[in-house]
């Protein structure tokens, strides 16, 4: 049932064109100001923004008079688009799995994103364990196949977590969803949740050690035996080699204090701490350290470690020359990530530049796609969102979304579909029913024994 | 800061001057009720609204604020959330919501209401100056964006909610209407899995002689039955107040019937959650049979139940309008456009966050049901006079006329608007602080050297 539903959604393919002009727009470029004007797409590339640009008669124009254009909004921490569930929690070190592996094109959640403004999402691995998933970036190209999704050369990352959640399975007093107490798995405090980092990058110090000795015997003209391969420790080398980021979920200051002494001790570098809502109260070490945050706007109180959550956070870490963006880790929040960068101009007083840069180029820049994405400049993707008013408000919606240059998301589109589709729903629903009566009617023979 | 230090100083200068009596001149008033007044004073005496005129004498010593350019609104009022029995969701110990029990109208939110829960300062800077607070915890539900209100297992009345300002030293200060309502969580059929459409409503699975069709039958019996049990507590307790009243021989107080007597009376509404269709049409032909008021909580299908509602004269109070939809092909605007329909037929609706992280934002979820199609005075309305009528204090709070409590909030600029500062709130006439944990910490930490 739910797959001949989504058959009929997938159906409106996106509009495809080689050249496409968006007309008479305030365009908030993020990284060169706001200009009133156009912008000029060829083949999925913005290439030309400007007050006055000459477009081409074959263009498909997009009249956006007194409407806004931003880059489209990026994500640095959403678990959408993941088939099951996000946590493999049975064991502390859970750096084979891989989201990769479990992309699910079908989630509805993707289009909700989409129609939000979202193009680019990071997706992660739950934060059950200190050493988490290895992550993916996509696209949010509705319609597309997981292939189709990824987005095309981004740096792969990999999952930490520090603080209640990691520590919480281990906790003999504690309790899952379902009230049953769960069976004790090493670590249940923060001490333990950096022994097991610790552990993990010392064994993959060793290991990367084996690997090198084992190259240079190579390169040596020898025939050594290869060391045998650990499907655990490889992201773990390419952390220490610089080609895996480090996403590193944490709440406390204390504990995003010692995740920097150990990337510290190992050599590594910090992409971002996650939620770090503590941050602001250890600005300068995490500054010093060149490590960045992606936090929230205003949560806080829902549990002991976000007591201290201030929605000063971004603005406090900001002005510490800290690289911060804001993200969603939820489905519901990702639908309005331009309201929360407003959020972060009321409190803190952050310009509206920086403000939006916490969700376009910042969050590029610790995902390191910004040279493809997060702003509206020649040469990069056409990934924009188009808002009827002014987008750093509650009051904005978007009308159009475009991913490399093509027309993902039409509200106009969605409104006038809404009743066919709701025709098209109704249809194939009683067609089930009669299915299911004839079914009745004519019961399935049982196999003889 | 500054002008607040300086106020009081004026206000101890004046010697006998009690703190809730000033007079505020030269701003923009927005009653809410009736057109703005531009350029107006509105005087403040022993915390209640004594005038509002283009000029009125300064009484002698009297504390003078100039508002010039500035506007004054009503604060604002959030229908539904758990201020002050709820610190911290995931602690139970913090946590005074969803006692056990199955029909518990006799338990009082306001009594448990903490006073100095760090919640309250953190709503009231944003001009939330009074709220419905449930006895029935909105988190737990959870996802989505937004709680449902929900009891413990089997709960059907979780209590009285109580209308309180959010600010007082002691919830008798605080206290509006004790016992605003009487909380039904209305019996619910069981529903598909994660995100499947209803079970009943639209997809029938069963197969004759198969575990389905025994599921479908057992869950409709079980809901009729649970129903009838609702029927009957009420019928009980319309025999007590029978009994009562003819003082027969051998009557025994009962503390729950006791209870019900305001509701019986139709001096209290009975607040139902109950969000389909067919929940709402039961629900109110529950509240036909039984004779009661009632006010919708949370509904969802607010353009198919809404035609009745209105015949009904029932009011609703809509949950978060930033939340996700239902189910997975409903418009993806869904809870967005919720408002608009309930407006279009007319229903009275009013806007609550259930819970308590959100309830600061209330006004950009105002903000969010503008932009998808509610026109802005009806916005306006639905924070401050439409839950006053609803809650039947309309005579108490929700615009600025002569003889309310002075619950005003003076601003630089829209509500609605994220930007917009708060230059000074008052609850019942008096000056609240602009201060919390949250501007503390954001002090103690920019500070830190």
């Amino acid at each position: 049932m739910k797959k001949i539903v989504f058959a009929a959604m997938i159906a409106l393919a996106p509009l495809s064109a080689q050249t496409v002009a968006i007309r008479n727009a305030t365009i908030l470029t993020v990284t060169k100001g706001t200009i009133k004007g156009d912008i000029l797409i060829r083949d999925g590339k913005i290439a030309e923004v400007g007050e006055k640009v000459l477009i081409p008669g074959d263009a498909a124009i997009i009249d956006a008079t007194g409407q806004y254009v931003i880059p489209g909004l990026i994500d640095c921490h959403s678990h959408i688009a993941v088939d099951g569930g996000v946590n493999e929690g049975s064991i502390s070190d859970s750096s084979i799995t891989n989201i990769k592996d479990v992309i699910d094109p079908e989630d509805i959640a993707i289009y909700r994103a989409l129609a939000g403004g979202v193009t680019t999402a990071h997706i992660l691995h739950g934060s059950a364990n200190s050493v988490g998933g290895q992550t993916i970036t996509l696209k949010m190209r509705w319609g597309k196949d997981a292939q189709g999704l990824i987005f095309e050369g981004a740096a792969p990352g990999l999952k930490f977590a520090l603080g209640e959640n990691p520590k919480r399975s281990g906790n003999p007093t504690g309790r899952t969803a379902t009230g049953a107490a769960p069976a004790a798995r090493y670590p249940a405090t923060r001490m333990g949740v950096e022994d097991v980092i610790r552990e993990s990058f010392t064994e993959a110090k060793a290991y990367q050690a084996e690997w090198s000795e084992y190259r240079a015997k190579v390169a040596r003209g020898e025939s050594p035996i290869p060391p045998r391969r650990d499907l655990r420790l490889d992201p773990l080398v390419e952390i220490l080699e610089g080609t895996r980021m480090v996403h590193c979920h944490g709440y406390r200051a204390d504990e995003l204090l010692m995740m920097l002494h150990v990337s510290e001790d190992f050599g590594f570098k910090i992409s971002v701490f996650v939620h770090g809502l503590e941050g602001y109260k250890i600005a300068k070490e995490i500054a010093a350290r060149g490590a960045g945050v992606t936090t929230f706007s205003d949560w806080w109180a829902y549990k002991v470690e976000a007591m201290d959550a201030i929605p000063y956070n971004a603005a406090i870490l900001q002005k510490a020359g800290v690289l911060v963006s804001l993200n969603s880790d939820d489905a519901e929040l990702m639908r309005h990530l331009n309201i929360e960068a407003a959020k972060v101009m009321k409190y803190g007083g952050l310009s509206e530049s920086e403000a939006l840069a916490m969700v376009t180029i910042n969050p590029a820049k610790q995902l390191r796609i910004d040279r493809r994405v997060g702003s509206i400049e020649a040469g990069k993707d056409a990934d924009l969102a188009i808002y009827d008013k002014y987008p750093l408000s509650a009051s904005a919606k978007t009308v159009k979304v475009l991913i490399d240059g093509t027309v993902y998301f039409d509200r106009e589109k969605a409104l006038s579909e809404a009743a066919a589709k709701q025709t098209e729903r109704q249809r194939l629903i009683e067609k089930e029913k009669q299915n299911q009566q004839q079914n009745r009617q004519q019961p399935a023979r049982r196999p003889s024994a | 800061m500054k002008l607040l230090g300086l106020l009081m100083g004026c206000a101890l200068a004046a010697g006998a001057a009690s703190n809730d009596t000033f007079l505020i001149r030269d701003a923009d008033v927005y009653p809410v009720t009736g057109p703005v007044m531009k350029g107006v004073s509105v005087l403040v005496q022993d915390g209640k609204i004594a005038d509002i005129a283009p000029k009125i004498v300064a009484p002698k010593g009297i504390r003078v604020v100039d508002a010039k350019g500035l506007r004054v609104y009503p604060g604002m009022i959030d229908s539904a959330t758990e201020l002050g029995l709820q610190e911290i969701e995931l602690v139970r110990e913090t946590e005074d919501t969803g006692e056990l029990g199955e029909f518990m109208p006799q338990l009082r939110a306001l009594s448990a209401v903490n006073p100095a829960s760090e919640h309250f300062p953190v709503v009231r800077v944003n001009g939330i100056t009074s709220v419905m607070t449930f006895p029935s915890s909105g988190s737990t539900g959870g996802g989505g964006g937004g709680g449902r209100f929900g009891g413990t297992e089997r709960q059907f009345i979780s209590g009285q909610a109580a209308l309180i300002h959010t600010d007082g030293w002691t919830w008798d200060d605080m206290a509006i209407k004790p016992g605003a309502a009487v909380h039904l969580i209305f019996p619910a059929m069981p529903r598909a899995g994660r995100g499947g459409a209803a079970a009943i409503e639209t997809t029938p699975t069963e197969v004759a002689g198969s575990a389905a069709a025994t599921g479908v039958t057992a869950a409709k019996r079980t809901y009729d039955e649970q129903i009838a049990k609702v029927n009957q507590f009420f019928d009980d307790a319309r025999n007590y107040q029978k009994a009562k009243a003819a003082d027969l021989p051998g009557f025994r107080r009962n503390l729950k019937f006791e209870a019900m007597i305001p509701v019986l009376d139709g001096k209290v509404p009975v607040a139902i959650s109950a969000s389909r269709a067919s929940a709402i049409h039961d629900a109110v032909q529950f509240a036909d049979k039984q004779r009661v008021k009632i006010v919708i909580l949370q509904p969802r299908d607010v353009a198919k139940a809404a035609p009745e509602l209105k015949a009904k004269d029932i009011p609703i109070v809509l949950g978060r309008v930033l939340a996700l939809p239902e189910n997975e092909d409903d418009a993806y605007d869904a809870p967005h456009t919720l408002a608009a329909e309930a407006y279009k037929v007319g229903v009275k609706f009013a806007f609550g966050t259930f819970g308590n992280e959100f309830v600061r934002n209330l006004p950009y979820e105002a903000a969010a049901a503008v932009a998808f199609g509610l026109p802005y005075d009806e916005a306006l309305k639905a924070l401050t006079i439409n839950p006053a009528q609803i809650w039947g204090v309309a005579d108490q709070i929700g615009s600025i006329e002569k003889g309310k409590w002075a619950d005003l909030t003076v601003t630089n600029g829209d509500p609605l608007e994220i930007q917009t500062e708060y230059k000074h709130i008052y609850i019942k006439g008096r000056e609240v602080e602009l201060t919390n944990r949250q501007t503390e910490l954001y002090r103690k930490y920019s500070n830190r050297p």
